[in-house]
């Protein structure tokens, strides 16, 4: 596997110019995650109405895979529904953990396709993870 | 060139000749972490299992005594490596644990039934010294051993170019002092403490003065009588032996007086239901059956080091760390975490260049056969204080050659072409 595929041009897209990557104010819920073993950071804010992600917004420091992963996860799941952001979540979390055998139809993930490289760098995986993780992480605690 | 034979040294390590990914041979920089092994060390290990294993110290049948033997002889090499006596030099599992056993003889000293005068009694009017620039190993031990005793964790700053200030040197090293633990040399910046200026203070407050030389015994002649320091620990496996053995060297007379931390099998006088006499050391500190086999390769690998020469490894590692510091200070945006020069600094450079971060500097890296460190090297402290995130680190050893410091600073121009910084 090439670095090329590992680096895919949509990446050092989003990581050289992320979405949402300003905090808002108000916010119904505010999570913080890092990466212990690399130190990487992402704090995510999100508000939900009627079951909808009404806005979500974060902030962080990161390699480009945990940078553009975070804001790609940002645009899909923005006015989707909560159990839809869900579920494109799980989907995301099998495509990481397949090392690149995936049979499911991905192409729901639309950007967050480009990061399906990473399943094969096993180190680089949690990278990929830690703003989804937060999101879920954010998404449980406002439906709680 | 290396005042050894270069070409020899790298066939002592069959991993050196391995192919890694898309066919690149392998480039190890990661010496700092771990560092690789000479064929010598396993076989010692092997011929261990293979012929001498028994447990040691106990029975009375050969088997049991070749393994003693072997042991010991281990504990003799690994003396006459620090210019240590046999029986203050400890077997550990690691440095890590090295350092909380000392932190925690400090703490069974003071708590419950506290041992009167003892050296290592701290309460609250106490305060311990450590610095901004430690590995978590040599600072949490001491953060937990201030907030268990009510003591004042103090430290020393680290300056811009990652060396310690040592400025307040006299204040914050005071009569109150119980104890200073400190770095030989950083695992991040790669700066080297001044240790005999530190242990003079130390000395004259009549404190007790621990040093972490994990990154600098494996690399310089280190001689625990011209440091004048009371406690020295390193790891076996970054000085070419096996995982899961570390060292621990104490001044006879204070380890004569520590209470130890693990308490069980081999490491008493005697026993009765309700008490129990401890062994003098160094069996005090090595309750169970030790790490036998791998204190063994550790002999050989001491072994291995002394038959090169500490001065002529220090030497090489010196030329190479010279060499990259060069070219790599003349990359644009590229900037060292460290001292840029050679005075005081070891064979471990940390950079950053803008625009990469270290992860993904590390994976470009990686993809051209080079292995180096990125993130935080278990000093997040040191981060924080040296306001970066993160860095990459390329760490030398005796095997590593001019070629590979040249292909680690092409790969990172390459890494920079790569992401567009």
């Amino acid at each position: 596997m090439s670095l090329e595929a590992l680096y895919h041009e949509i990446i050092l897209d989003y990581y050289k110019n992320p979405h949402h990557k300003e905090l808002h104010t108000p916010y119904d819920v505010e999570v913080h995650h890092n990466n212990p073993s690399c130190g990487d950071e992402v704090t995510l804010r999100l508000n939900v109405e009627d079951g909808v992600v009404a806005s979500i917004s974060w902030s962080g420091v990161g390699c480009s895979i945990s940078q553009a992963s975070t804001s790609i996860m940002t645009d899909l799941v923005q006015g989707a529904s909560v159990a839809k952001a869900l579920e494109l979540e799980r989907l995301f979390l099998e495509m990481m953990q397949s090392k690149g055998n995936f049979s499911e139809d991905i192409e729901v993930l639309e950007d967050a396709v480009a990061l399906s490289g990473v399943a094969k760098y096993p180190a680089r995986i949690k990278c990929a993870l830690l703003g989804w993780m937060a999101f879920r992480d954010a998404a449980l605690r406002v439906k709680s | 060139m290396a005042e050894f034979d270069l070409a020899s040294v790298r066939a002592d390590f069959p991993i050196l000749s391995r192919v890694v990914r898309n066919g690149k041979h392998l480039v190890y920089l990661d010496n700092g972490a771990t560092s690789q092994k000479p064929r010598s060390v396993v076989d010692a290990e092997c011929e261990f299992y293979f012929q001498h294993n028994a447990a040691v110290h106990r029975g009375a049948h050969l088997l049991a005594e070749e393994a003693t033997d072997a042991f010991e002889g281990a504990r003799g090499k690994v003396a006459s490596f620090i210019n240590a006596e046999t029986k203050e030099v400890v077997f550990t599992k690691s440095a890590t644990e090295s350092l909380n056993i000392v932190a925690y003889g400090f703490l069974n000293s003071s708590l419950g039934k506290a041992i009167p005068r003892s050296p290592f009694f701290v309460d609250a009017s106490k305060n311990i010294v450590v610095s901004e620039l430690e590995h978590h190993a040599n600072l949490l031990p001491w953060q937990q051993l201030a907030e268990r005793t009510g003591a004042q964790l103090r430290w020393f700053p680290v300056e811009s170019e990652g060396r310690l200030d040592l400025s307040e040197v006299d204040s914050l090293i005071d009569e109150n002092t119980a104890v200073v633990a400190l770095t030989h040399q950083s695992n991040v910046t790669g700066a080297i403490t001044d240790v005999n200026k530190i242990a003079k203070r130390v000395q004259s407050v009549h404190s007790i003065f621990v040093l972490d030389a994990c990154q600098s015994a494996p690399h310089m002649k280190v001689d625990v009588r011209e440091l004048g320091v009371d406690f020295l620990t390193f790891s076996g496996h970054k000085a070419l032996g096996p995982t899961g053995v570390g060292v621990l060297w104490g001044r006879y007379e204070l380890l004569a007086q520590m209470p130890p931390m693990i308490t069980g099998g081999s490491m008493i006088e005697s026993a009765t239901m309700s008490a129990a006499i401890f062994a003098q050391p160094p069996k005090r500190f090595e309750a169970g059956v030790p790490n036998m086999a791998q204190a063994v390769g550790l002999g050989a690998a001491m072994d291995y080091l002394s038959s090169i020469g500490m001065e002529k490894i220090s030497a090489h590692e010196k030329a190479l760390t010279a060499r990259a510091l060069a070219g790599l200070r003349d990359i644009p945006g590229l900037t060292i975490i460290g001292p840029e020069q050679m005075e005081s600094r070891g064979g471990v450079i940390s950079f950053a260049v803008q625009g990469i971060h270290p992860h993904d500097l590390g994976q470009v890296l990686d993809d051209e056969g080079i292995a180096v460190r990125t993130g935080h090297h278990c000093a997040w402290p040191l981060m924080q204080a040296l306001s970066v995130q993160a860095t990459t680190r390329a760490s030398f050893y005796l095997y590593n050659t001019e070629e590979e410091v040249d292909q680690l600073v092409t790969s990172v121009i390459a890494a920079k072409k790569f992401f567009r910084a």
